[in-house]
């Protein structure tokens, strides 16, 4: 593939992903903002991938080590983000627990 | 046939992504997508990982493990802190795409300059431009948040400001295209840490003249740039499913900020070339007004007598961490068949939905949350207003003082309901600098001290009295 063709199919492919975020993160309740953050935070830490490649190809050795710190910055993003959206998300509830009283 | 099957796995993962945020739309599913994130996540590490150009583990092992050792503790912050934990994970993500970037070029530059070919390197430059403005950028952010020694709290301003951070980025722009233009010349190995610097002196700039009021459009404008770096390096490495993840990251925070720029009746422009700082000195002076402040006992009566109370929390609850002490009050006069809800105005707190956060973390159900546009009408309706820790939200100038800095932004009618408390720190004005006269009109009565004690003696009082009943 060539070049300028590659390069106009990955813009397609972020505009087309671009407008699926808009439509899907519309409808996200307003409730829930601060968890939508730290979600997509953790997945924005897809970099991880090309991280990954980065370190662990044969590559000079101060390249992979730029490579192993952005690996170790997505890493931290991917295991604090999902773990504290799951914390918080927890935490939403619609009824108090039985026996807490105070029904509406 | 690793090689074959990372095709299919990127599919399934950017799928997984999608359904994770789809089912955020409510909070009975939001779980199911945290799970649905994590297997996206898993399978695209796993199968990247097992890649045949992969050849050396023993740093990726040491990478991921240093990952879990800081990432661990991080989730684990009290919910007050989110806000710079958040702008803390933008500043990683931002500084892991500018790593890639520069490991990228310098690859090209040692491959062979036939790597290095224009589109690529307009990636690339895109890529540690935003990767590193981002990272520096969120780190002043988390450091405001965390009101750090060191970060100046209020707006920075100085003469000329924007046009110095214009002509910066101008400069840094320049230097990017030169890179473009010639990225195997032999200056370019020694230009390219320029770009990084200027990049890295941008963020710090864009941030110092912003203040904390303005944090929810600024965090989620950084989130939306953590988001686009990673579809920059999608772009270096022609890879599909870091284009489509960054780009659902991008698109997150552009809605977040859009929604946070129409509570606040103010353009992105303005939030962020605006020094929100300066504008309010002028109307300092002028006449004296008084408030009227209340005893604990007298409040605490007015609120047993109500039928419909309305709680309006601010950044104010966050700081003096009173959400716990809320909802003790909250149930108490639950108890007493009293309606309790709790209006939330969009930029309340210091990120998108930080007050939803903090009132479930006390347990509140969040079927009791109201949105401002959902219970301004019934505002009228409301006995009491109890104001905890907010100020511009609630300001009524907001409606037709044209001269005040907050003229225009839609504010929770907290003025229309028949009786209002507020709970103050201190007399001096709110985080804007403005005088709030909703603390002296006629149906306002002001309680001073920090919102966890006055509510806690609130509490106290309420708890006493329903023993003489």
């Amino acid at each position: 593939m060539t070049q300028a063709s590659e390069f106009w199919s990955q813009l397609f492919v972020f505009v087309l992903a671009s407008f699926i975020g808009l439509g899907v993160i519309r409808r996200v309740s307003r409730l829930l903002h601060t968890p939508l953050m730290s979600i997509t935070n953790a997945i924005s830490a897809i970099a991880v991938v090309g991280s990954i490649v980065v370190t662990g190809a044969d590559y000079p050795p101060m390249i992979r080590l730029l490579g192993g710190i952005a690996l170790f910055a997505s890493m931290t993003n991917i295991v604090s983000g999902f773990l504290i959206t799951d914390r918080m998300l927890k935490m939403f509830k619609t009824e108090r627990k039985p026996g807490d009283g105070g029904h509406r | 046939m690793m090689a074959t099957l990372i095709h299919p796995a990127y599919i399934v993962a950017t799928a997984l992504f999608i359904f994770a945020l789809h089912w955020m739309n409510t909070p009975a599913t939001a779980r199911r997508g945290v799970y649905a994130g994590v297997a996206g996540m898993g399978l695209a590490v796993a199968v990247t990982w097992a890649q045949p150009g992969v050849v050396h583990h023993g740093w990726i092992v040491l990478a991921i493990a240093g990952g879990f050792v800081v990432g661990v503790p991080l989730a684990m912050v009290p919910l007050t802190a989110v806000p710079q934990r958040t702008a803390l994970s933008h500043a990683f993500g931002g500084l892991a795409a500018g790593l890639v970037g520069t490991a990228e070029f310098y690859l090209g530059l040692g491959e062979g300059p036939e790597t290095l070919t224009t589109f690529r390197m307009v990636a690339i430059v895109a890529e540690i431009l935003l990767g590193y403005l981002t990272f520096t950028g969120s780190l002043m952010a988390a450091g405001k948040l965390q009101e750090l020694k060191w970060v100046p709290q209020r707006p920075v301003t100085y003469p000329l400001q924007n046009l110095t951070n214009l002509a910066l980025l101008l400069v840094a722009a320049g230097v990017g295209t030169a890179l473009v233009l010639y990225p195997t010349a032999e200056w370019a190995a020694r230009l390219f840490p320029v770009v990084i610097v200027l990049a890295l002196l941008f963020g710090v700039l864009l941030i110092i003249p912003i203040g904390g009021a303005d944090m929810p459009t600024v965090i989620a404008i950084l989130n939306s740039y953590a988001g686009l770096s990673a579809v920059a390096m999608g772009f270096v490495l022609d890879n599909k499913l870091l284009i489509t993840a960054g780009a659902l990251d991008g698109s997150s925070g552009l809605i977040l900020a859009i929604i946070m720029c129409k509570a606040m009746n103010r353009s992105f422009t303005n939030v962020l070339f605006g020094a929100f700082g300066q504008v309010q000195q002028a109307k300092a002076g002028g006449e004296q007004k008084v408030y009227k402040s209340e005893t604990i006992e007298g409040a605490a009566q007015v609120l047993e007598q109500a039928s419909l109370v309305v709680i309006i929390p601010g950044y104010g609850m966050a700081v003096a961490q009173a959400q716990h002490k809320v909802r003790e009050l909250y149930d108490l006069l639950k108890k007493r068949g009293i309606v309790v809800k709790f209006a939330i105005h969009p930029v309340a707190g210091r990120m998108p939905g930080h007050m939803n956060v903090l009132l479930a973390e006390a347990d509140i159900p969040y079927t009791d949350l109201a949105e401002m546009d959902e219970i301004n009408p019934d505002m009228p309706q409301v006995d009491v207003a109890l104001v905890v820790g907010a100020n511009d939200v609630v300001n009524p100038a907001a409606r037709y003082d044209k001269s005040s800095p907050i003229f225009g932004m839609p504010i929770i009618d907290a003025d229309k309901a028949r009786t209002v408390f507020a709970i103050k720190r201190s007399k001096n004005p709110g985080f804007a600098g403005i005088d709030n006269e909703l603390y002296f009109s006629d149906k306002t009565w002001m309680l001073f001290g920090d919102a966890k004690s006055v509510i806690g003696e609130l509490v106290k009082q309420l708890s006493s009295g329903s023993g003489m009943h």
